[in-house]
Formats: structure tokens, sequence, C-alpha cells
């Protein structure tokens, strides 16, 4: 259980003022210069032994990835790159950092580029995003007026440009590489690594891709210390983070909070309960639709970190936790999702191409009942024939969903298909 | 070199290749359907994963061989059970969206879909739902669409944007809704559009004209080369029975690597029609069928009544080496010295390396800037362009064209009109000498549109001059060259088919002709050449199309075209290739050196030679660099001649429309179309 003074995101439900005013009150930009001078190896090493990872799904440690930039600059500029196209399902925290805290992104922005030596941060943001656009777009304009940002950034010497570019409303422009495509304004498609990002990424100049969240927990850390970040949580399993709470539940709710914090804890105190009670919970999908479901007995003791929740087969990912009772139709919302997949796939590589909407045709047959029991096996076999076989982990991501319920649901699957009557006239 | 393990065995390959090529050095089919050789890799179809065991051990999951480069000690299996289920599942993947419409696809036979189906396939399906269907795309006359068929590899799309450089071929939609189109159905315009056919693994893009005609294994392959233009592509003939069916690239890296023009690939029906069947005399205004023996019998008299003086040769653009050489013989036997093979009036001559390209086509890729003087590269030698285009993707390519604007698909210095511009650089006076300074390696293109007008040899000069100002020219490197755009010019420039001392060269023929002064004039195939009102001077017209040279003529001797005999040529990089017979001639027509051996006979001339193969090695022991099976060599640096004066010098275009270039171009209907096609979207 978090303490109030250990949140980072004190106005994330936007009670007070977005402004910069009101952003120095709560702590933001005060004394950037002190935090950069101290140089970009305590900044990286500092993020590194805050065992910070990466808040947009894959949770790869932030520190770590900074130390493949290039320690000294070739000739090419330096990119950070700042992914704010947060579209997976469930997934409402980027937004109301954006919304509420723009200056932690942005002052956190500038600590990170001037830690890898970028020279310019591109805030990729959600097409979609208006009105958090129009925020983030006036708060840059303050930021730039009072000198934190650009010329001298925060009297620094330094010259950090950020740029924000907004998206055209593609899932797939989330995936880092395909997001560096879009930036570079191509086609969203996501590219083959290696190289990675880091020597060959926007424009071919080596560049850092991260969360909103991640960059906008930066300053804090710094500030606050590495020691204080990496009490929090557990360990490999740090900090604090935003946990999106929607769903069957009574009061749907973002909360930052504890890593490692029991999920049936996260659910009864934030977010008012199950609709009905604990015991009317079916299954919970505890990290964005892409992630496997766990049913009811596994959400009972499972602790929502990376770690414990790989342990049970699913994943932390955004730590979008979709709460679903059992008034709902698994199947159908799995196929739903399925639906997503196929319609977001980018149309790249085969098996993902071609499978997601196989199976999201097969979902719809599981979904409605007509389906035949042998084809529970051809879908799960479909399933692990597109895992790994694509160049991003979106063919994946349409796999585990799949690959969940049939794991923990199979009876209910063949239940509907031992009920189904055939088509009505 | 690095030591690598595939399956178990151990190979030193080299470095910086990719798995699925060290994979192929050691005899290991990978299948493929995205990745080729000459293409920016994609990595999208996924069927050629593989698994990678490196110092940190066995990869997690199957890599794409195609996109990893090999690195020393890495070990590759390519038949474990995961490569295999992957492999099948992609198979499968692709398979449920495509047509089951082999019978009736004319990729049938030769689609990498089918083959690989064949051998990594499951062998049955598992899906029931309904396929996906897509609407056909227009992309001209040439290009066939069945879009349905796509399995969206993005060979075209690479091949459009790196190759062609045209962008006209992209992708719209995402997932399974993505579709390769063209912007807004618009007909594809590269002059090299047609090698997305053979890119596409499947029938998804065929050959239109070659729609439905045959079945790859019905035809008889002849390997061959193309003279279309003077690049001397390396191509394949397909034929069946008497008629060419259609024409393939070869690969050759020195020349046209895996690609060929649309102008080679679909020239062919143009060899089924306008053909010259029969010998022809004239008999007042017509022109009317007769026997071999007339015909040569006239031929003989004509040549014997006039004198030599006013007797004259034009050495046509299709010609072999033999045919101009032993035309040449009989010239000489009846000492004529007026003859020239320099059809459109360009006025080079001297030792080869004046007039050859002496950089070498796939010397281009090793150039650092280059000048264009007076040429289109994209009209006269597309091939020769798309290497252009490739070195232009260098920044620091310094690229300037002197001569008029036109589209040559990258972004060029245009320097002006003015043949003066020469000078300026020269002289140091033009903003582009401070960019060429720095090329160590820079090659200058000079078309035969610069080199025809009345100060051509002067011009000529003043390149070679600035050639030498600059690093055009220097100890490791030869970067002086002529683009020719006719096939037999080399070769005939290098037999010295050019006028002897007091000899009239083609302008002067011509000209004779109108004035008398020339009494009869021999064509072979000469077809470029404004003929109109010839009246007082005898036309011996031999060749293989009824083209302008055939409508002016007054006899009509019928010989056999490229594709029927066999010949050698010289490209414009000075490198004789041979073409080889792949039909046979039509009807009475003979081939070029029997024709002429047969008027020698008549004429009583001594022919030392009785055989195609004697006419070879005679021509071979006089000139011995003529010879096709030697190593190619490169050319020495041209003399240089200081103080030129051009004065009064102008460009000309050297090709006005690159459909039409020759008498076998001219009869093809598919060109026709494809050039009306674009004319009437025009208007």
């Amino acid at each position: 259980m978090i303490d109030e003074k250990d949140k980072i995101f004190t106005n994330l439900y936007g009670f007070r003022p977005w402004n910069l005013k009101e952003a120095k009150k709560r702590g933001d930009w005060d004394n950037t210069i002190s935090l950069i001078s101290k140089g970009k190896k305590f900044i990286i090493d500092e993020i590194k032994s805050s065992g910070l990872r990466g808040r947009g799904g894959a949770g790869f440690p932030t520190g770590v990835k900074w130390s493949f930039m290039p320690k000294k600059l070739t000739g090419k500029l330096h990119y950070l790159v700042v992914n704010a196209d947060e579209s997976e399902p469930g997934t409402c925290k980027d937004r109301d950092i954006i919304r509420n805290e723009p200056h932690k992104l942005l002052e956190g922005s500038i600590i990170a580029s001037a830690a890898i030596g970028a020279q310019a941060c591109y805030i990729y943001i959600r097409g979609e995003f208006v009105d958090e656009r129009k925020i983030l777009e006036a708060a840059l304009e303050e930021a730039y007026s009072e000198g934190l940002v650009g010329k001298n950034a925060c009297k620094t010497g330094l010259d950090i440009d950020i740029f924000i570019h907004r998206g055209a409303g593609a899932y797939i422009c989330g995936e880092e590489t395909a997001l560096l495509e879009s930036l570079e304004g191509k086609k969203g498609l996501p590219r083959l690594k290696p190289p990675f990002p880091a020597t060959s990424g926007l424009f071919g100049c080596p560049t850092t891709v991260n969360n909103v969240e991640s960059i906008a927990v930066v300053p804090e850390i710094l500030r606050r210390g590495s020691d204080w970040f990496s009490s929090l949580g557990r360990p490999r399993n740090t900090g604090t983070k935003i946990f999106c709470i929607s769903g069957h539940v009574n009061t749907p709710c973002n909360i930052e909070e504890e890593m490692g914090i029991p999920l049936k804890t996260l659910i009864e105190k934030y977010a008012g309960g199950v609709r009905g009670g604990w015991e009317n919970l079916l299954a919970v999908i505890p990290g964005g639709s892409s992630v496997p479901l766990i049913p009811k007995n596994i959400c009972d003791t499972v602790l929502m970190d990376f770690d414990s929740l790989a342990e049970v087969k699913s994943g932390l990912g955004t730590a979008a936790v979709i709460v679903m009772d059992k008034s709902t139709d698994l199947i159908r919302a799995i196929s739903r999702i399925s639906y997503f997949y196929k319609y977001e796939s980018c149309g790249q590589c085969t098996p993902c191409r071609e499978g997601t909407g196989w199976l999201w045709e097969m979902m719809e047959k599981m979904a409605k009942g007509s389906a035949k029991k042998k084809d529970i096996d051809i879908l799960l076999n479909l399933t692990e024939r597109i895992e790994g076989h694509t160049i991003c982990a979106l063919g994946d991501a349409a796999a585990w969903p799949i690959q969940g319920i049939i794991r923990h649901f199979r009876p209910y699957i063949e239940e509907r298909i031992d009920n189904y009557k055939g088509d009505a006239v | 070199m690095v030591n690598i393990e595939i399956d178990g065995i151990d190979y030193e390959v080299e470095e910086g290749l990719a798995l699925i090529q060290a994979c192929e050095e050691a005899g290991i089919d990978i299948p493929r359907f995205c990745y080729h050789e000459k293409l920016s890799v994609a990595g999208n179809c996924r069927m050629c994963l593989v698994d990678v065991e490196d110092s940190r051990g066995l990869s997690p999951k199957p890599v794409a061989s195609c996109a990893v480069q090999v690195s020393e000690g890495i070990k590759i299996y390519t038949k474990t059970e995961r490569v295999k289920n992957a492999r099948e599942g992609v198979m499968e993947f692709l398979l449920i969206n495509h047509p089951l419409d082999c019978p009736i696809c004319d990729q049938g036979g030769e689609c990498d879909l089918q083959d690989q189906a064949m051998a990594f396939g499951h062998g049955e399906s598992r899906f029931f739902d309904d396929k996906r269907a897509v609407e056909n795309k227009g992309m001209g006359p040439f290009i066939k669409t069945e879009m349905t068929r796509c399995i969206h590899c993005t060979r075209c799309v690479r091949f459009s944007s790196e190759v062609s450089g045209n962008h006209e071929i992209g992708s719209i939609g995402r997932g399974n809704d993505m579709e390769i189109t063209t912007y807004l159905n618009s007909s594809v315009e590269s002059e090299l559009s047609g090698n997305v056919i053979d890119l596409c693994p499947v029938g998804a893009l065929t050959s239109r004209p070659y729609a439905f005609s045959a079945r790859p294994w019905e035809l008889k392959k002849t390997e061959t080369i193309d003279v279309m233009d003077a690049l001397g592509s390396n191509i394949r003939i397909d034929s069946k029975g008497l008629k060419v069916m259609r024409v393939l690239p070869r690969l050759n890296e020195e020349i046209n690597e895996e690609w060929i023009t649309d102008k080679t690939r679909f020239f062919w029906d143009g060899l089924s029609s306008q053909r010259i069947d029969n010998p022809y005399k004239r008999v007042g205004k017509k022109l009317v069928k007769t026997t071999w023996d007339d015909a040569i019998d006239l031929a003989k008299k004509n040549l014997i009544s006039s004198k030599p003086e006013e007797i004259a040769a034009i050495s046509g653009d299709l010609v072999p080496i033999e045919s101009v050489y032993s035309l040449k013989k009989l010239l000489k036997g009846i000492k004529v010295k007026n003859y020239d093979c320099r059809q459109d009036g360009s006025k080079i001559s001297g030792p080869r390396e004046r007039w050859l390209f002496n950089s070498t086509i796939s010397g281009i890729d090793e150039s650092d800037g280059c000048l264009l003087i007076g040429t289109n590269p994209r009209k006269e030698a597309p091939l020769l362009n798309s290497r252009i285009l490739r070195q232009s993707r260098n920044l620091s390519y310094p690229l300037g064209l002197i001569g008029a604007k036109c589209d040559l698909t990258y972004d060029y210095k245009l320097l002006g009109e003015d043949p003066k511009i020469v000078r300026e650089i020269l002289e140091g006076k033009n903003s582009f000498c401070d960019k060429l300074k720095l090329s160590k390696k820079p090659m200058m293109i000079i078309g035969q549109g610069a080199l025809t007008g009345v100060k051509g040899s002067e011009f000529l000069d003043l390149c070679i001059e600035l050639a030498y100002k600059f690093n055009f020219i220097s100890n490791e490197w030869n970067g002086f060259n002529v683009l020719h755009t006719a096939a037999s010019r080399a070769g005939a420039m290098s037999i010295d088919f050019i006028p002897e001392e007091d000899g009239k060269n083609t302008e002067e023929i011509i000209n004779g002709c109108k004035a008398g002064l020339i009494k009869t004039i021999f064509l072979l195939g000469a077809d470029e050449l404004q003929l109109s009102d010839l009246d007082n001077c005898y036309v011996i017209y031999q060749g293989h199309h009824g083209d302008k040279g055939a409508n002016n003529a007054d006899l009509i001797l019928p010989s056999a075209a490229f594709s029927e005999q066999n010949g050698l040529y010289m490209n414009t990089e000075g490198r004789v290739q041979e073409s080889v017979r792949s039909v046979f001639p039509v009807g009475e027509a003979k081939e070029d050196w029997e024709i002429i051996r047969l008027i020698s006979e008549a004429l009583n001339l001594n022919s030392d030679f009785q055989t195609h193969e004697g006419l070879r090695n005679k021509i071979y022991k006089e000139y011995p660099n003529l010879n096709p099976f030697d190593d190619f060599q490169k050319n020495n640096p041209p003399e240089k001649k200081d103080n030129n004066d051009i004065s009064g010098h102008k460009f000309s275009e050297a090709i006005t429309n690159y459909w039409f270039t020759n008498s076998i171009a001219r009869a093809s209907a598919n060109l026709s179309e494809r050039n009306d096609y674009i004319q009437k979207r025009d208007n």
C-alpha cells in the first residue's frame, strides 16, 4: 500500500489546474538545472539503480535502454521520442498524465534528452487525444516562454527542443519502430530489429523511445533519489505505477499505487469492488487487452507486477485492469478483442495479417457455439503459429487473449458448442 | 570471412552476408517470398525463419534469416521442428486467402507459392471460411493484375521505389485489407515496370500481352542478348514452334543485373508482324515478289553499272558485327569508299576509347559523381539510369546535366542546355566545379545527342579535355563515357565501318543521293534515315521489317532478325556478346552474311569463308578484341587534344519516342498500345 507522500502524480485527477504556476507549486521544474548538471552518467545510473521498468507494456528497464545510446555524438543527432500513442484498450494513464500533469512529462523529457544527449524530443500523441494535445501544446508554450525548453533549456546550456506530433489513429503506431516510421511521414509499419532504435532510429539517428509514464516519473526519481523509488514495490518490480481499473467495478478509476499490490486489494480499495461483490468476479484482464486473462481463483492472490503476473502466464502490460463479472459473455468479449487485432494489424507479416482475421472468424464461431470441438485445438495451434513469428508483438498480442481463454475456460467454450442448436431462422 | 555452422556442418562464408545468403552458398534452400537480393530487406513474409544459436544461446524465437547477418561462430538450424512448424504455419496462412486457381493462372509452373507449398506446406487445409477477394487494379497495358492472388510480399513496391525510382506502386489499407495498387489505379509509367512481373512470386502481376498464350514447360528457352538498346542486356527468349512467346531477363551483374526494360520485354510481337518474307523488286510504282536468283542478279547489275564513287552503303542499328563485316568486305572488293554505320549523324571516330563507355556499366557503382552531357539516360538506357539512381541516393553525389531538362526519376542539377557550359566548367567558371573537384571517381556520360551536331567531333575532344582537367580520368579510374543508343553501333565502329578517306558519311551520302551523285545505295537494315526523295537512286534494302527503309527500296532482300541468326554485338562499354538464334527466319528470309556472300559470289569477289564459323574466325583474326569468349578488357584513356572550337554546336535529342526506336519496336503492337495509352491519357 502506498503512502500519500510517496505518490508522484499528485494532480492525477486534475483537482488543481495543470498550468506551470500550479505545477511549480507541486514541485515540477524545481531546480531542474541541478539534476541535469550532475551529468549524463549520474542520471542514467540513478535511473538504472531505481529499477524503473518501462511503463509502456514490455517492462524493459528504462536506465538500461538509455545506456544503449552512443555515449558520444558522432555527427548524427540524437533523438528522444515520447510515445503518447496510448491505444491499448483499457488503458488511459498517459492521457491523464498529459491532461493534468503535462509539466511532469515535459520536465522528464528535458532531463531524459539531456541524459541521452538528444537535441530534439518528439512527443507522438495519439490523434484522438484532441484536448490533451491542446493542453500539452499550451504547457509547452509556457515552458518555452519561461526558457525551460528550447535554447539553453533550464539555463543548462543545452539546446533541447520539444515537438508535438499528432498520430492519425492507428494502434500499430504505438509500436516503437512503427511510431518512428510514422514520425518520418511513412506508413506505420514496424521495422525489423536489429538495428535497434538506439543505433538507428528516427531518420537513421540514435533514438530512444519511451512511454509517457516512464518519462514523467524521471524528475521525481532524481529528486527523491533512486533509493526511495527502489524501496517501493518488490525487487525487480520497483516504484509506483498508475493502474487503470475498468469494467465491472463500482467505481472505475486511475490510481497510482505501489507495484506488487494484490489485485484484490486494488479492486476492492480503489474501484469500489467488483459489481455484485468479489464472488461475482469471473475473470480479469490485468494488463490491457493484449495479455491473457486470469480467472477468479488466480485473481484472489495474484500480485500486480511484471514478474508475479508472468508467473501466472499473464502480464502486467500497461496495468490496465479490465474486470469482468459473471454477467460477461467471456467468449464474445475475447472475440471482440480478436476483431480489434484483426482491424489493427498493419498487414506486413503473413502470420499476423492472415492469422488475425482467421482467429477472429474462429472466435466468432466459438462465441456462437457453431464451431466444432476440434476447432478449439486448431485455434490454439493457430495462435502458436502466429506467436513469435512476426516482426513486432502485435501478433503475440492477438494470440495471447485467445490462449488465455482456452487455458482457463475451455469447458465453458465446449459447453457453448454442446448447447448450440443451430442458427435461428 | 567468418566461420559459421549450418545444420551441424561448418562453413566459411563472407562477412556481411545475410543468413539466407549464407545458407544458399552452402546449398541449403531457404524458402522465401519477400526477400530478393536486389531489393531492400522487408522481412515480412516470415517464410525464411530459422533457428539461430550464438554465444547467448538459442534464440528465444525463430529469426528471419533474410534480416540477420552472419557473425563469427553463429549456428543456424534449418531443419528443427520449430522451423518446420513455423514454415508450415506461414504457408498455411498464405494459402488461406490465396485462390485455388492455379489451372487458369499464368504463373502456374513457375510459381514460388506452388513450389514452396509443395516443399514446405502441410498438404491439407483447415480453413473453411470465406476467402478474401480483392478488386483488380489497372496498371496499364503491360501488367495484368489479379490482386486476389497477392501475398503482400511488397517486392513490387520496393522495386518501384528503389530500382525504377518512380514510386508508382504502393500499398493502401491495413492488415487483411492491405492492397497493392498504383495511385488511383493509374497506369505505371516506368520503363522498367515489367520487372515486377518477374518479381511477383505469385500470379498477382502477370504479363498482359503474354496472358494465356503458353505454359512455361512448353517453351524452348534460348539464352541470348537484347538489341533494343546498346547495353546488351542478357535475356532469355522463350519460343514455341516458330514464334517468340516472351522475353525474360537473365542475371548479369555487369550489365543488367536482373532487370530488363519494358521495350525489351514486350517487343516480341514485333518479330511476327510487318516481316519481309520474300525478295521484292520495284516494278513501276509497285513492289512485286521475285525469286532470290533474280534479286541477287538485280543487285549485281546495279552494283556493276555504277562507278565505285557512285555507290554507298549504310548499316543499321540492329545488325550483328558479322553482317557489317561481310558488307565491308564486299564494298572493299568493289572499291567503294562511301559507307557509314552512324545513321544518326554522330561524329564519333578514332580509337575505341573515344567512343565507348570506359568506366563500364558496373563501374557506375564505384563512381562518386556524375556529369550527364546531352543525354537522357532514362530514354537511352533505362537500366543504366537505374544504376545512376542508386548512386544518387548518396547525399554527397554531385549530379549535373548539361542538356534539355527531363525527368530522370532522381534529382540532379540542371546546368543548362548550351554545349558551351562544358567550356565554362573546364575554365572553372561554373559552380558545379566546386563539387566536381571533391570527387575522386566522377564519370561523364556523353549522349549521342551531344555528338550529332556540326561540331560533334570537336565537342568530343572538348569533353576529353574536361575529363583530364578533373578526376574523370586518373591513373586508376577512367570515367570518360559515351553512351550509345544503337545495339550495333559500337560493333560496327570497332570494325571501322566509317567512310574511308575522301569517302562520304551518312549525311553526305543522303545528300548525294538527292543530288544524283550516288546512283546505288545499299541499306543494311538502315531504317532511321530520311529517305523520302531518293528517286534518282537505286535503293537496295536488306532487312527484316517492312519499315522506312523497305518502303523506299527498289530491291528488298529479306534477312533474319537478331533472334533468328547467331551474331556478335558489342555493347556500349565495348563488351562483345553473342546473340543466339532462337527461332528460324520467316519465309524465304536468309541470314545477313549469307545474302552478302551470294552477292559477292555473283560479283566474282573472292570471299574466303564458306560458313558462319569461317566468317567469325576471319573476324577474330583481323580484330582480336572482338572475340566474345575472351576476357573483357578495359580501355586506355583517350588521347587529349587542346583548343577545341565548338562555336555553333548544338545538342539534339537522341531519342524522341522511347517506344519506337527501331523497326522491330515500331512493328510491335504491344509497344504501340503502351505509347497510345500514355498519349491518350495525356490528351
